[in-house]
């Protein structure tokens, strides 16, 4: 297990520096606090689900579209972009590589994304349709905090109880802030167990950069109900001038700011 | 799917949602990959039976239209043959952006059944109608739309889809029990085609949906005051059977009617299509104006818009009258 947890550290380690590079390299803005916050949560899914291109597969789906740099990173790191200098294309002129993903099965990217609320239900058709297949594959998705404003994810959440969908996780990225600052303490990580308890989830909760806990919380689902992993993240995690400052929710990294970040990451 | 007179007089009386079920049913007997979903309106989609005689193909999800959308695209996803209803504002407006996203951005194969468009939830009112729901579904891009003008025209569309592989669409019923009949004999449908219901001279009449059969029923009145209208369906709203183009360059006078409002429907269409091509043809339209009207029976509330057969008349024959 330890040789397992220090692997997906490692993998973590890579993530945040490709995401840097990437963002880094496009000259634009980019969501790199939302990024930074789920890159443990991306490299524990990868690495203990059975996530592939070809079928029968676990799945896992961005429903936080703006995470979509973290996604790029991992799938780069698993093999399903070959080439870095593919990921470069990131933000460029007409590049499928933007903001938000854009589906493409070829490379292991499930759906198009970037408008909040609905990767969940998504998430629930495809596991209604392996228990109709009697298959024991699991489906992830991956959730803001500030995401979890959206009406239908509750709808979605709902839909996903009254089917028993015990192959489902959903996580909820709890990194404390939206667009416009800071989430209200109606949503905070602690109310957020309440809700999806109160929806009727098996909920388990975890340090969201804490490998080992992640695993164990994924390791604990259930026989019936639907799983909710929520995860204390920080927002800009790894990057000592980005944690919790919303400013790097969508942020253009300089020569500077960029040395400086890896440096940071190099540091942590 | 092939019916005869006998047939289609029964499926009239039963009309569009009922026929719409059994319609299913069919399907389902043939075809093990379908699902049906709906937002807590499978009763009303006339899917009771079909609940109970294939329970594994039926998924009722709560009055969720957006959740409904997301599902049924993941199911589609997976390969199976995914038919979701509700009513047409709750697809079209409540769900219109995960639509957007799931059929029209991921191209996700899902068909969309809406019920009660038009004017036909008649008491239900205007939060029930289906007055803008065209201009809307239009705008998507990868989205097919079809409006069947009777039962047996539903039957033919829905299977066409079920066992073709058209893409998502948005299936548009009008019409109540009882609403007439526009064919009485079997036929040939051919997915995005027009269909020419009459021939004549004097004005092209394009329409599509349950209206058709009123306006049937006006050519009678208006052959009476010699007047021969060439009738069209214009069955697929999207995508437009570009023969129309031609067809239109014929005649002096064209006129669209629809159960939809004068923005961004079928008359929307036509005009974008008369201007684009330079057809010299005077264009004028006959729908529901852009508002929100009174409630009252559906018989009531198509004389009120002139949308019977009656209003169509007077209408047609007083168009003849401009020179």
């Amino acid at each position: 297990m330890l040789k397992k947890v220090n692997q997906i550290k490692k993998l973590s380690y890579k993530i945040r520096k490709i995401i840097l590079d990437i963002s880094y390299n496009c000259g634009e803005p980019s969501h790199i606090g939302g990024a930074l916050s789920i890159v443990e949560i991306l490299s524990v899914i990868y690495s203990i689900f059975d996530i592939k291109i070809n079928k029968p597969f676990d799945r896992f789906i961005l429903s936080k579209g703006h995470g979509f740099l973290a996604l790029l990173s991992i799938l780069h790191c698993k093999g399903f972009i070959k080439k870095k200098k593919d990921l470069m294309q990131f933000q460029k002129n007409e590049s499928e590589f933007i903001a938000h993903p854009i589906m493409n099965k070829s490379i292991g990217i499930e759906t198009s994304n970037g408008s909040l609320g609905q990767g969940l239900s998504f998430g629930v058709g495809l596991a209604i349709s392996y228990k109709k297949k009697n298959k024991d594959n699991s489906v992830i998705v991956v959730v803001g905090d500030g995401e979890c404003y959206e009406g239908s994810i509750w709808e979605a959440a709902i839909t996903a109880t009254e089917q028993n969908l015990n192959n489902l996780f959903v996580v909820v990225d709890c990194n404390g802030h939206q667009n416009d600052g800071a989430i209200d303490k109606m949503m905070s990580y602690e109310e957020m167990k309440k809700k999806w308890k109160g929806f009727g989830w098996n909920v388990n909760s975890c340090n969201g950069h804490n490998v080992l806990a992640l695993i164990n919380a994924f390791k604990k689902g259930s026989k019936s109900k639907p799983t909710a992993i929520i995860t204390k993240t920080i927002k800009g995690k790894g990057v000592n001038f980005m944690e919790n400052n919303n400013d790097w929710h969508h942020g253009r990294l300089t020569k500077e700011l960029y040395l400086q970040s890896i440096k940071s990451i190099n540091l942590n | 799917m092939n019916f005869s007179s006998t047939d289609t007089k029964q499926w009239s009386r039963l009309g569009p949602r009922a026929m719409f079920g059994k319609f299913m049913l069919d399907i389902a007997k043939k075809n093990k990959k379908l699902i049906v979903l709906s937002a807590d309106l499978g009763r009303s989609s006339g899917l009771a039976r079909f609940k109970i005689e294939f329970p594994k193909q039926y998924i009722s999800i709560g009055i969720s239209e957006q959740n409904l959308i997301g599902v049924a695209s993941g199911l589609a996803n997976e390969g199976y043959k995914v038919f979701v209803t509700s009513f047409a504002p709750f697809l079209s407006m409540r769900a219109s952006e995960q639509i957007r996203m799931n059929l029209g951005y991921m191209k996700q194969n899902v068909n969309l059944v809406a019920l009660g468009s038009g004017l036909s939830m008649g008491f239900l009112g205007n939060s029930h109608f289906g007055l803008e729901d065209l201009a809307i579904m239009r705008t998507i891009p990868n989205l097919n739309i079809t409006c069947p003008a009777d039962c047996s025209e539903l039957g033919k569309v829905l299977d066409d889809y079920a066992f073709n592989n058209r893409g998502p669409s948005y299936i548009r019923l009008t019409g109540v029990p009882g609403s007439l009949n526009v064919y009485e004999k079997n036929y040939k449908y051919k997915f995005g085609k027009n269909i020419t219901l009459s021939k004549g001279n004097d004005i092209l009449i394009l329409s599509h949906g349950s209206i058709l059969g009123q306006i049937k029923l006006s050519l009678n009145y208006l052959k009476k005051q010699k007047i021969n209208a060439e009738l069209v369906n214009v069955v697929s709203l999207k995508p437009i059977d570009e023969s129309i183009i031609k067809l239109m360059r014929k005649f002096k006078k064209i006129i669209t009617i629809e159960e939809h409002t004068s923005v961004g429907g079928l008359g929307s269409i036509i005009a974008e299509k008369i201007l684009k091509n330079k057809i010299r043809s005077e264009l004028y339209s006959l729908s529901l104006p852009d508002k929100f009207g009174p409630t009252a029976k559906y018989d009531h509330l198509l004389k009120y818009y002139g949308l019977d057969a009656l209003g169509i008349t007077k209408k047609i024959s007083n168009l003849l009258k401009i020179k």
